[in-house]
């Protein structure tokens, strides 16, 4: 075991870790923080995305020791302080940017990390982003629609509602 | 997964100490070794995570003008950062797995894999490069040794990788749409004393350079000059995703397109 601290969400934690302990179970289950979801747990579908020190990460990908002194960000810490939901958060909404919801934590999360590297990105550059986040049920335009819509743009021409 | 620690060392030299010990595994970004481990195909005791070493990570040019690479540096990290010295090489790190693999993977940890779908390899290849380890240099055209081989000794890890800058080169990935590796991967890189190909994803061997297109490139650069030029299907990966003679053909049309494309 090995103690690890890092501060989750602004809040400072510190628990004793196995090695092999993935960020998804520190997490899900040491924290309780189960927004963060493990869809396939190979790394291909892109539910579980978190930010590590502001970059997305995979967080089934990562072991919890090697976030030693980071600053993490999951899911629950894109609400607004008030408890209301984040610009991203609400655009996914307002534009049915989920179905069943479950991809949903790991597309806003990498939305938010493709927003602060280029705050008005083309259609294109968010499909090409998103190359590692897997929906089942949206087909993404509605996706794609909600987060041209939380970077401020017009979404009238994005295909198909 | 099998039960194991992690350490996590700040310099290389300590790295080089945890790596001694009984069945210990260095980890780079962890994006092939995580899922392999997770399959229970490796059962190391301890994992030397080499996130830490702050010694062997950034982007710099050295004084004879080559373009040096820390081992432990991350994809996104040279998309950005060897841009402007060299497009091509930037280009084929940005176009590695996804953005959340390119903000982990690392360049050393791709090399010492060896994976003969990965990207690097060609650039590495391609461009004459030379690998540094902790102990020694190794010749890019050394280094390589087959699938998932390399000159590597165990305990021993990538401190830099040092690329000669091309007048010209560039990348052409077919990819494998489902992993994003490479089905078939040619890197094209022109030096004023000739041009070296090599080409990734499509050998049973791993990487390996396509001298017959090298010499004729050398004499002309230009797609033309590849005209009537093929390579064996013999000893190419045959899988669900392709045939060895479909990846022999997309040797020779990634070629031509790399050849259009370099600049």
């Amino acid at each position: 075991m090995t103690e690890v601290t890092m501060t989750v969400n602004g809040k400072s934690v510190t628990k004793s870790v196995k090695g092999n302990t993935l960020m998804t179970e520190f997490l899900r289950e040491e924290l309780r923080l189960t927004g963060t979801h493990v869809g396939c747990d190979t790394s291909q579908c892109g539910a579980c995305v978190i930010h590590v020190n502001g970059e997305a990460i995979k967080a089934c990908t990562m072991f919890a020791a090697e976030a030693q002194g980071s600053e993490v960000t999951t899911i629950e810490g894109m609400a607004n302080a008030d408890g209301s939901l984040g610009v991203i958060q609400q655009a996914f909404q307002d534009h049915h940017g989920l179905q069943c919801g479950f991809c949903t934590p790991g597309m806003v999360m990498s939305a938010a990390a493709l927003l602060k590297d280029n705050p008005k990105p083309t259609e294109h550059e968010i499909r090409d982003y998103l190359e590692g986040n897997i929906c089942r049920c949206t087909g993404y335009h509605n996706i794609v629609k909600a987060i041209m819509a939380a970077s401020g743009q017009d979404v009238s021409g994005i295909a198909a509602e | 997964m099998y039960s194991f620690d992690v350490v996590r060392p700040a310099t290389v030299a300590d790295a080089i100490e945890a790596l001694a010990q009984d069945e210990a595994l260095p980890l780079g970004g962890g994006q092939t070794l995580i899922p392999t481990l997770k399959q229970r195909l490796s059962s190391p005791s301890v994992l030397v995570s080499l996130s830490g070493l702050a010694e062997i990570q950034g982007v710099c040019k050295t004084d004879d003008g080559k373009l040096a690479i820390g081992g432990g540096t991350k994809h996104v990290v040279v998309a950005r950062e060897a841009a402007a010295d060299y497009p091509a090489l930037a280009a084929l790190a940005g176009n590695i797995g996804d953005p959340a693999v390119r903000n982990r993977g690392t360049i050393g940890g791709s090399l010492a894999n060896n994976d003969p779908s990965a990207c690097y390899p060609s650039a590495v290849l391609a461009s004459g490069a030379t690998v540094v380890t902790n102990k020694r240099q190794i010749a890019a055209d050394d280094y390589f040794q087959g699938m998932f081989t390399t000159a590597l000794d165990e305990g021993e890890i990538i401190t830099e990788v040092r690329f000669p800058i091309p007048e010209k080169a560039a990348y052409m990935k077919f990819e494998q749409p489902a992993s994003r590796f490479a089905l078939t991967g040619v890197f094209v890189a022109k030096y004023a004393d000739g041009v070296r190909v090599a080409v990734t994803g499509a050998s049973e061997g791993g990487v390996f350079r396509w001298t017959e297109a090298e010499a004729a490139l050398s004499s002309k650069f230009s797609p033309d000059a590849l005209a009537g030029l093929t390579v064996p299907a013999d000893g190419m990966i045959s899988d669900l995703h392709g045939t060895g003679a479909y990846r022999a053909h997309l040797v020779g049309v990634m070629t031509k397109r790399a050849v259009a494309a370099a600049h």
